[in-house]
């Protein structure tokens, strides 16, 4: 799509200010619900989320079930007032592909041999949005995750990179996204760098390829600090009791 | 529904026996109440109310479209609850059941039936276009009495709110125009006691429910009666008494969260 906006002025500044390799802010808050086993608040720029763990637990519909390992029944959903024109409730196409994406990425580092026939239910709730919530939603499932006590072999995070005017870009915010020329959400296992979730859409050159994923990477490793920072502090205080 | 354990059921009630609850309230004392408004930036207006464990967001979003065909001069509203997976492990996803579609029109009546909103004032062309206001109500943590709480937010978010007349090209943007609101109180009753504000756990044990809304005045503006127990004229008395006592103290924390 084009556009008279002015995405990055001459001195590489973005539209919001930022600088081109600059995450947004990210806040992260662990064990904000009561009811859930684990849960986690977390948020992204403009993004508020919300993620609760609740599991594991005998799948059902028995169906489901899978006599050797645990399912990752993961649930991405926006609120109605999260987006500028009133979203209808409930899930649409869209929702049922990211959920997708944010269960499998999460089921290669949980430990789901643990618990046949159980299911690890995850679910993401968006209440503001504003580019990029599957990333927001993916890390903050994953704090929950950790809050719950679930085995993970590792913590996933995900971050994306995009490009803007030609240059390749850190975490699009809102104008990036609209009219920006490419986005490349990632989500990685940070011990091993393996690449859990991918996505592109736009147009990239295999040079600007490797560029992004560099740079998506390099975000996943700060968001990935973020997070630890904020399970440890869950349980700081508790450390003399 | 959970089932609570007999254990946990015999043990609410010797409490209640001897005139004690479980987190050691008075009978029609409420759990502490926090409220915040203006908490999403996509909204047009928004809240978010904790009474104890429980969480409710409440966000309100407006669009124009047409009116109903018995008035024609005004705005229209419509409210809708979620009952998402996130608050409970009894809650599953997919279109609203009963629960989500009761708690919705409660709140709903409680604030149409008492014309809070002055939809009249929300016509744009009478019999073409008007305003319509969503409230969406969003449970987010399930520990007892979402009505009140689901209620106090959409009041909340209500009050804080503004017509996004630019936006939806009607002009510059304005408050939304509201009456002053009734506030609710909920109680509910298990072998022959009544308690305000019930917990999940004495949720579940309850056999009657009784919600009261009154006004600025202590006038009653709403009630809804649930569950298949009973209340006689006495504990009826009683329930209004303390929903006008609890009712002045919830309006101060609303009056004062948003500002007026």
């Amino acid at each position: 799509m084009k556009s008279d906006v002015k995405l990055l002025d001459s001195h590489g500044k973005r539209i919001d200010g930022r600088k081109t390799d600059e995450l947004r802010d990210i806040k992260i808050e662990v064990g904000v619900l009561h009811r859930a086993e684990g849960s986690c608040y977390l948020e992204w720029g403009g993004n508020k989320v919300i993620a609760a763990v609740y599991g594991p637990r005998e799948a059902v519909p028995r169906h489901t079930q899978n006599p050797l390992k645990a399912i990752i029944n993961a649930r991405y959903n926006m609120a109605a007032f999260s987006v500028e024109d009133r979203k209808k409730p409930g899930p649409d196409r869209r929702s049922r592909e990211i959920s997708k994406v944010i269960s499998e990425a999460l089921e290669k580092v949980v430990l789901t041999e643990r618990f046949p026939r159980a299911s690890i239910d995850v679910n993401v709730e968006i209440l503001d949005a504003e580019a990029g919530t599957r990333c927001a939603g993916l890390t903050a499932a994953a704090v929950a995750l950790a809050d719950a006590g679930i085995p993970m072999r590792d913590i996933p995070v995900a971050c994306a990179a995009g490009k803007v005017e030609g240059k390749v870009v850190l975490d699009l915010g809102k104008e990036e996204d609209n009219f920006g020329d490419a986005d490349l959400p990632i989500a990685i296992s940070p011990r091993t760098n393996e690449i859990l979730l991918l996505q592109m859409d736009g147009h990239l050159t295999l040079d600007e390829f490797d560029q992004a994923l560099e740079l998506a990477m390099k975000g996943c490793h700060i968001v990935s600090d973020i997070q630890k920072k904020a399970i440890m502090k869950k349980y700081e205080n508790t450390k003399e009791a | 529904m959970t089932l609570t354990p007999s254990i946990k059921r015999d043990y609410l009630i010797k409490l209640a026996e001897k005139g004690k609850r479980a987190d050691g309230r008075e009978f029609n004392e409420y759990r502490n109440i926090e409220l915040e408004t203006n908490i999403i930036s996509k909204a047009e207006g928004s809240a978010r109310v904790k009474i104890g464990n429980t969480q409710v967001v409440v966000g309100i979003k407006m669009d124009v479209g047409e009116p109903y065909p018995d008035a024609l001069e005004s705005g229209v509203m419509s409210t809708a609850a979620e009952l998402i997976p996130l608050a409970s492990p009894d809650f599953e996803a997919g279109p609203p059941r009963e629960d989500a579609i009761e708690l919705a029109r409660v709140v709903d009546r409680g604030i149409r039936e008492s014309q809070v909103i002055e939809l009249e004032k929300l016509c744009v062309e009478p019999g073409e276009k008007v305003c319509i206001v969503f409230i969406d109500i969003h449970v987010i943590d399930y520990d007892g009495n979402l009505f009140d709480a689901a209620s106090l937010a959409a009041l909340a978010a209500l009050m804080t709110a503004t017509v996004p007349a630019k936006r939806l090209e009607l002009g510059e943007d304005f408050p939304l125009p509201l009456k002053s609101p009734p506030v609710s109180c909920t109680s509910v009753k298990f072998n022959n006691v009544v308690v305000m504000d019930a917990s999940l756990d004495e949720e579940e044990i309850a056999e009657a429910r009784l919600t009261v809304a009154t006004d600025e005045n202590g006038d009653l503006r709403a009630m809804q009666k649930g569950l298949n127990g009973s209340f006689d004229v006495q504990e009826i008395k009683k329930v209004i008494k303390s929903s006008i006592d609890n009712g002045k103290k919830i309006r101060e924390i609303l009056y004062k969260n948003v500002g007026k």
